[in-house]
């Protein structure tokens, strides 16, 4: 069955390792820190300026100082730090984040993201999203991988005006982890009880499939 | 040297139509709150703003937008604002949207001097449009251009009397880079000390970049989206 978004955000998480320094986009990303293996130290950057988010706080602790770059009322963990937004994309654009995800509204065979605007609807801007795909080491795009009339979100071409040019390097779905590799998207894994058929159905890239597929472990 | 001024009405002095200016803040966190409210007031129209985002209706730079004092807005996130979609729609107001760190940078550079410099994002987007595009190590970079303005107001949690600023948390956001990059830069702080009685350690921006300075009051921070835990 293919996965809610709970269990994209607990799949991505598995992509998490020690030490990492990640930064995660809004929707399905946020959820990620929900899944954090414990005992495994993970810092959470918001490009706002701020290392070491901390959970939603308590009534009494609400700060309008402190916000996530979603502006949503946050804390801070032991050991954070605080910095100005020329500084926070500084470590963005040189290198240092260790992991970005973001959600993406389409995602191409050769790696490319649209992300943030769609023609005719209203443009709301890029915020940080121009800034992350295009320094990131390791991108992770987030996604359902079929909109909601069953049209491919995984393109051979994306459509919709780019946030990001062969950028993503994972692609992890409700149905599939698939990567970007130079022929194409690679099926890695696929989500418990969906078949290869159903996701080279869901697939309008080219999609390699060499031997056997295992499931998603959640 | 006398950089204090009484309040806000006095320290917006010389802002007139169609100038340029800087706000600091991210979301309404960190915003300079008092001018806000005291160029509302003023009438002054034709204002072109920098900031990363444009308020909500009725608050922070909303307060602008409620009175038609905004000409061009260059930001890079604009969504929860009605009057905004409004005003974007029908051709009164024009955006121009830039990626955040680039933002950020521009306005940086702006203040150190630099002209231009090369970034990676936005290559290969509509950000592009005609702007120089040049590889270094294999990869594709944007010319942008430093920013600056014809003022900048910056709000802090703290500040002395010879203009320099400690801000407090995530309020820092733009408003560091910003007070660099003012011809006239304003800065209005929750707390107003003698120099002489803050850390130097501990000073975000030195006041050699601030040019007035005073105590705002009855600040509302008001918060956009309260989460707490479940």
């Amino acid at each position: 069955m293919a996965l809610d978004k709970n269990g994209i955000a607990k799949r991505i998480a598995q992509e998490l390792r020690d030490g990492y320094y990640v930064n995660l986009g809004i929707g399905i990303p946020t959820l990620v820190a929900n899944y954090i293996p414990e005992g495994m130290d993970v810092i959470l950057q918001s490009e706002n300026g701020l290392l070491g988010i901390g959970p939603f706080p308590d009534e009494e602790a609400v700060d309008p100082d402190l916000i996530n770059a979603g502006k949503q009322t946050i804390t801070t963990m032991p050991g954070a730090a605080f910095f100005d937004s020329s500084a926070s994309f500084a470590m963005i654009r040189g290198g240092h984040i260790d992991l970005t995800v973001l959600g993406a509204f389409e995602v191409s065979e050769q790696g490319d993201i649209a992300s943030w605007k769609i023609p005719g609807k209203l443009v709301k801007g890029m915020g940080g999203a121009m800034d992350l795909v295009a320094a990131a080491k390791n991108i992770i795009a987030a996604t359902i991988h079929t909109d909601k009339d069953g049209n491919s979100k995984l393109l051979k071409k994306c459509t919709l005006p780019l946030t990001g040019v062969s950028c993503v390097k994972r692609v992890i779905t409700d149905l599939a982890v698939v990567d970007i590799t130079p022929a194409g998207f690679k099926l890695i894994e696929r989500a418990p009880g969906v078949s290869v058929e159903e996701i080279i159905k869901a697939t309008e890239g080219t999609l390699i499939v060499e031997g056997d597929i295992p499931e998603m472990r959640i | 040297m006398n950089k204090v001024v009484k309040d806000a009405r006095e320290a917006i002095q010389g802002i007139t139509d169609h100038m340029t200016i800087m706000f600091g803040g991210f979301g309404l966190c960190g915003i300079p709150e008092n001018c806000l409210k005291e160029l509302a007031a003023t009438g002054i129209k034709g204002l072109t703003c920098i900031s990363n985002n444009a308020g909500i209706d009725g608050f922070g730079l909303g307060v602008l937008l409620a009175k038609h004092q905004m000409k061009k807005m260059i930001a890079s996130y604009v969504g929860e604002n009605k009057e905004f979609e409004r005003q974007l729609l029908s051709g009164e107001l024009e955006v121009e949207l830039i990626p955040q760190g680039t933002l950020a940078e521009r306005i940086r550079a702006g203040g150190a001097g630099i002209p231009a410099f090369y970034v990676p994002a936005g290559y290969g987007t509509e950000v592009q449009g005609t702007k120089e595009v040049r590889a270094f190590n294999g990869k594709m970079h944007l010319l942008e251009l430093g920013m600056t303005a014809d003022f900048a107001i910056v709000k802090a949690k703290t500040g002395d009397t010879r203009g320099n600023l400690i801000y407090n948390k995530t309020a820092n956001n733009f408003n560091q880079a910003m007070a660099t990059a003012g011809r006239i830069t304003i800065a209005e702080v929750e707390t107003l000390v003698p120099y002489g009685t803050l850390d130097p350690n501990h000073i975000h921006t030195p006041g050699i970049y601030v040019h007035r300075i005073f105590q705002g009051k009855d600040y509302e921070k008001r918060i956009e989206f309260r989460t707490v835990k479940s």
